[in-house]
């Protein structure tokens, strides 16, 4: 494997201008991959889940072992399904609808790491910008309402408008709260700084965070728009909702953005609350981190090593934001769905005031334990750990030379060495 | 050209033929979503200048909130199926007069910024081009004297002389504009607000 990542770095040194087009490609159908694959696992899994709920088998025919081709079987039978477009449909939009929902969850992964320097764009504002691409479906399904020339649709694309602009602003802010802990905007140093034993993850760093990391959660369920908070497509009530008039593969278009944002909102969860790719158990962290830090000194033998390493953090991502996603189908198929007037009230009246009041609690936390324990954090200091994280984020763009010297470096670790241990000043 | 040439013109091409297209474009839904394309586009522009955060917050604002709130607002207000605004004649050629006017205004300023001697040259600016190797930076310093004073610094002002009064620049006018706007929507929601209207007696409410 190594010899082939280096006989393709050779080519594409020959090739000049040209490798950052082919390196594009390269990661937009890495990325195309995670973004089709994992629909075909996660409604497989939602297809068995349910029926395990239901006391029924579910899929059991297609495929062999547990009926795991049903999804792929869905698929031929979408992609054969006519193109419908209804006459009363404004065409252009109703066209285009389903696009700009599969491209905004699509463009969601560029920034989202799947494990230490394994992103394709490393951006220091990281979790503000998946925040915003994130924030771009809710225009497709409001647009597909809108066009649909149905009044179900209609329906469905005024609640999810309604829907999404409210649970924004909880899941928002809930997403700062272990911001704060950290310090930083950037997912790849959020998830390096949590290494070491699983009480270094944010989700334990204090109260607040562990209480924002369920809040999170219900928001996350909700701006995903999937059930107790799936309104926008109640059947019982509106048909299908926005996409009553949809079929073949613009239906599934709907459905595969659906699932990749819920895995989306989960690896950010993952990145944010549980460790990101760390495993939660300081020995294999070290080994891990260690075969990292060897890779980067230059030798085959060790570069492959610590691509290994990277292809267990980022299994271990992966699991982690794939059981996320069972947790939402699970509750998807034990919970009744919500009326609309509760949808509005949990949001406005509890999951808003909650998660203003975790933000307020994780901002006084530090200052409280500093009058009690004399420092902020009540278990190991983050500030050496922000210092490791910043440094493994830096050498992972392979650029920036600020942090190789060594004067910065003592800057950034001086707080932890004193004692001191303030958070703010290694930020 | 290279590809970030390439992506810039695309990109900027999209941000123009979107912004061509709003306003030619008669369904207000199609033109929110033009404006989705045109609005898009220019927080890629952002992107492709290594300005990440103030891609990330057009996206954010101007996408997915007010665009939002326009088509939301389109369809709790709208009588038809699809609203159509129709544009009088009066109108293209008053939009047209200020859309030049404007025009002329920015193409103005730019070429009198990009005149030799009215450039800003900070000291470490080529150093910094050189270092940094991002070609958007390494093609000239793109600060205008224009654009500073918009920000409240004078540097074309405050360099020159030895003064110790800085030049305020151009920052209050701008917060001035600001506040007018926020005069705008309160007036806006003074005006959509439902009038009250006497009841007669013996009529159903």
């Amino acid at each position: 494997m190594m010899f082939a990542a280096q006989s393709i770095a050779g080519f594409f040194e020959k090739l000049g201008g040209w490798q950052y087009v082919i390196a594009a490609v390269i990661h937009a159908v890495l990325l195309v991959h995670v973004f089709a694959v994992s629909p075909f696992a996660f409604i497989w899994l939602e297809r068995k889940v349910s029926g395990r709920i239901q006391d029924r088998l579910g899929p059991t025919r297609v495929g062999g072992l547990f009926g795991w081709l049903q999804s792929l079987a869905d698929g031929i039978k979408l992609v054969q399904k006519e193109d419908l477009c209804p006459s009363a449909a404004d065409s252009m939009l109703f066209r285009s609808a389903p696009y700009v929902v599969c491209v905004s969850s699509f463009a969601a992964f560029m920034v989202l790491p799947f494990s230490h320097g394994w992103v394709a764009v490393a951006a220091d504002c990281g979790l503000f910008i998946i925040l915003a691409i994130l924030s771009l479906e809710v225009f497709g399904i409001i647009m597909a309402g809108y066009s649909s020339g149905s009044k179900w649709s209609l329906f469905g694309g005024m609640r999810e408008a309604a829907q999404m602009v409210s649970y924004e602003i909880p899941l928002a802010i809930c997403a700062l709260v272990p911001v704060i802990a950290a310090g930083s905007l950037n997912l790849g140093e959020i998830g390096g700084m949590q290494r070491g034993w699983f009480t270094n993850w944010f989700m334990f760093h204090d109260p607040f965070t562990f209480i924002a990391f369920f809040v999170y959660f219900v928001v996350a369920t909700a701006s995903c728009k999937r059930a107790p908070f799936d309104l926008a497509e109640a059947e019982s009530e509106l048909v299908g909702g926005f996409h009553t008039e949809y079929s073949g593969m613009r239906w599934s278009f709907f459905f595969m953005g659906e699932y990749a944002s819920m895995f989306a909102v989960c690896g950010i969860a993952s990145i944010l609350f549980l460790g990101g790719w760390n495993t939660g158990l300081a020995p294999i962290d070290d080994a891990l981190y260690a075969a990292r830090n060897a890779s980067i000194d230059g030798s085959s033998g060790s570069a492959a090593v610590g691509y290994l390493a990277n292809v267990i953090g980022a299994g271990i991502f992966a699991a982690k934001a794939s059981f996320g996603v069972f947790v939402q189908v699970w509750l998807r198929w034990t919970l009744p769905r919500l009326r609309i007037d509760q949808v509005m009230t949990t949001c406005l009246k509890y999951l808003v005031p909650i998660s203003c009041f975790l933000f307020l609690g994780a901002t006084l936390w530090p200052l409280v334990l500093v009058t009690g324990l004399g420092r902020t954090t009540w278990n190991a200091p983050i500030g050496d750990r922000a210092a490791e994280g910043l440094r493994e984020t830096r050498e992972g763009q392979g650029g920036v030379a600020v942090m190789a010297d060594p004067s910065v470096d003592v800057g950034l670790l001086a707080p932890a060495r004193n004692g001191i241990e303030s958070e703010g000043v290694v930020q | 050209m290279n590809g970030e040439s390439f992506l810039f013109t695309a990109f900027a091409l999209a941000t123009c033929l979107g912004a061509i297209a709003v306003v030619f474009s008669q369904t207000v839904v199609r033109m929110a979503f033009w404006l989705v394309i045109s609005l898009g586009s220019t927080a890629a522009l952002f992107f492709l200048a290594n300005a990440d955060f103030v891609g990330a917050a057009q996206l954010l604002i101007y996408v997915g909130g007010t665009l939002v709130l326009l088509v939301f607002g389109v369809m709790l207000t709208a009588s038809g199926p699809y609203l159509k605004i129709a544009t009088s004649p009066g109108e293209i050629v008053m939009g047209s007069f200020v859309g030049l006017l404007f025009l002329l205004v920015v193409f103005a300023s730019l070429s009198i910024g990009a005149g030799e001697d009215n450039k800003i040259h900070w000291p470490n600016s080529s150093v910094s081009a050189a270092a940094s190797g991002s070609s958007v930076i390494a093609a000239g310093d793109t600060l205008r004297p224009l654009g500073l004073s918009f920000l409240g610094s004078r540097p074309d002002h405050d360099m020159a002389s030895d003064g110790d009064a800085l030049t305020p620049g151009y920052l209050l006018p701008f917060e001035i504009v600001s506040v007018h706007l926020l005069v705008v929507l309160i007036g806006a929601a003074y005006l959509a607000r439902a009038k009250r209207r006497p009841v007669e007696p013996g009529s159903v409410p």
